[in-house]
């Protein structure tokens, strides 16, 4: 497909100094091969509004910083393609489900303040094990799979934006909260079910959605937040039957004993960093 | 644990009103096609089929399950998608107890009601 | 820390019908939602209405007689309708949220296969059998009778 030679850009502006209404404004630039939404935000910011804000970094679909709405979806502008957009113009506006700080910037903290909430972290009770290891808690290729396409998340917000019931209720914590939560549940090195339990039982949990589908849709990392979704709700009503109880968390594996080097496998380099003097913080 | 609970009961009584009110829909819908449960002929609606149905324990029994399984299902169905309105503390625990009373009112007369259509089909 | 205030923009009302370019999904739950509370206004209605019978045969043709006609005949076609679509998207909704027809958890390669569209094909079927027990309730209500 090839790009048109110019391409229209409908951005939706707001400024917080003058707290009016958002407004659109378009800008008209060349389109070349291969542009993204990013590019073309960049040429526009470079040539025509100097003024225009938005959140981008590694331009590679890693980071998760430009999730915006373009052309009426959420979408990562660095993962997006002007030419796949049609012919149209590609209208772009900040995130919705989140307040606008200005122009395309939307305010993700409190996404941040309920992914923090269901404790999205390992947690367990062999403290001194955890902090300074003798070795690795022991985990098979299945037990990993239970939880490795929910760890792909790059926190954009392009699912709170696309979830109907994010788009009305403030208290219900969202596809991604939810889904990291269920990544950490899911995982068999995890002891934290009970803990996460206060929070997800209530109106923070699973319990609002309502498999609409579109958290999945608009996931640029393939995570599929629904279906984390719909396993918690699993987990959770059958713990409420009392038919599940989370196993004990992998203990600490045994090293393998020694085995002869393959000689044809090189050393690994030096290090190129002190990592004993990493380890020290000024604190201690 | 709110609404792990009541969530789970939401189910559970979705799928009991999934076979009560399909028998019922049956019967008062399809009898055209089906002919179910209408002994005098004519309109499933026609007091002569509804006094022969009300005296049937069967039929007590399954509509005050279906109407105990209805209500919470659809009044807990309510308070999500009013709670999904984003209203407060206040306003959300106003709709819990005024949906819990009137479900709970419902429930009461609506079984008072086939007790005692029940009991006079009984007399009859 | 921000000093500035935020423009509010969430979507509200509109975010929960969506429509023009969302998925079927979308379009179920946000037809599963009218039609459960179609359902329920009708079901507390009919409560009331019924009640009639615990008086006898004259209160019960009484009631009966203030809910005949077209009018009456047509509004029930579409709450036997809004019941089958309710009720086979309530089983699918039942197997999904329950975790059991949206598959496990798989390694994301692109192009992405999504839970999604593990269960599309209850989706579709919910769609089929929901039409065609509608239509079976049409012939009942309008032809045979």
């Amino acid at each position: 497909m090839n790009a048109p030679a110019r391409v229209t850009f409908r951005i939706r502006r707001f400024d917080p100094v003058r707290q009016s209404p958002p407004s659109w404004e378009d800008f008209e630039i060349p389109a070349v091969a291969g542009m993204t939404v990013l590019d073309g935000l960049r040429t526009i910011k470079e040539t025509l509004a100097p003024t225009l804000a938005w959140r981008s970094s590694c331009r590679m679909g890693v980071c998760g910083s430009c999730g915006m709405f373009i052309n009426g979806h959420p979408r990562l502008a660095c993962n997006t393609q002007i030419a796949e957009l049609g012919s149209g113009p590609v209208t772009v506006a900040p995130l919705p489900n989140f307040d606008t700080i200005r122009d395309l910037v939307p305010d993700l903290r409190p996404m941040f303040d309920k992914h923090a909430a269901l404790s999205p972290y390992i947690i367990r009770d062999d403290h001194d094990e955890m902090y300074e290891p003798t070795g690795e808690y022991g985990q098979t290729p299945e037990e990993l799979e239970e939880f490795l396409q929910f760890t792909y998340c790059i926190k954009c917000g392009c699912c709170m934006a696309a979830c109907p019931t994010c788009a009305t209720d403030p208290v219900y914590s969202g596809p991604m909260p939810l889904g990291q939560a269920h990544r950490y549940n899911a995982d068999s090195r995890d002891g934290g079910f009970t803990t996460r339990k206060t929070a997800l039982a209530g109106d923070q949990g699973p319990w609002r959605c309502h498999y609409a589908g579109e958290c999945s849709r608009a996931c640029p990392k393939g995570v599929d937040p629904a279906r984390a979704i719909q396993l918690m709700k699993r987990q959770l009503v059958f713990d409420y039957l009392r038919l599940y109880s989370q196993p004990c968390p992998a203990g600490v594996v045994t090293p393998a004993p020694a085995s002869a080097r393959r000689p044809d496998v090189p050393e690994a380099p030096a290090p190129t960093v002190d990592v004993s003097r990493a380890r020290t913080s000024p604190s201690c | 644990m709110r609404d792990q609970r009541l969530w789970t009961w939401h189910v559970a009584a979705g799928l009991v009103v999934l076979v009560t009110l399909a028998l019922h829909m049956a019967i008062m819908h399809l009898d055209a096609l089906l002919g179910l449960f209408n002994p005098a002929g004519g309109h499933p609606i026609d007091w002569a089929n509804v006094a022969a149905r009300s005296r049937q324990g069967f039929f007590l029994v399954s509509y005050v399950v279906l109407l105990g399984a209805a209500l919470f299902h659809g009044l807990y169905g309510l308070r999500t998608i009013l709670h999904e309105l984003g209203p407060g503390p206040a306003l959300r625990r106003g709709v819990d107890v005024t949906l819990l009373a009137g479900g709970g009112v419902l429930f009461v007369f609506g079984a008072w009601a086939a007790w005692a259509a029940f009991a006079l089909a009984r007399t009859v | 820390m921000l000093d500035t205030k935020g423009y509010p923009n969430r979507l509200g009302l509109r975010g929960w019908v969506g429509g023009g370019r969302w998925g079927l999904e979308r379009y179920l739950y946000t037809l599963h939602r009218l039609t459960g509370l179609g359902l329920l206004v009708y079901f507390l209605l009919h409560i009331i209405v019924t009640s009639a019978r615990a008086f006898g045969a004259a209160a019960w043709d009484a009631s009966m007689a203030r809910v005949t006609g077209p009018v009456f005949v047509a509004g029930e076609y579409l709450v036997f309708a809004a019941f089958v679509f309710h009720a086979a998207n309530g089983v699918r909704l039942a197997l999904v949220e329950l975790g059991w027809a949206i598959g496990r958890p798989i390694e994301p390669v692109y192009p992405y296969r999504t839970s999604v569209d593990e269960q599309r094909p209850l989706a579709v079927g919910v769609l089929i059998v929901a039409a065609l027990l509608a239509v079976v309730g049409g012939l009942d209500f309008f032809v045979l009778h």
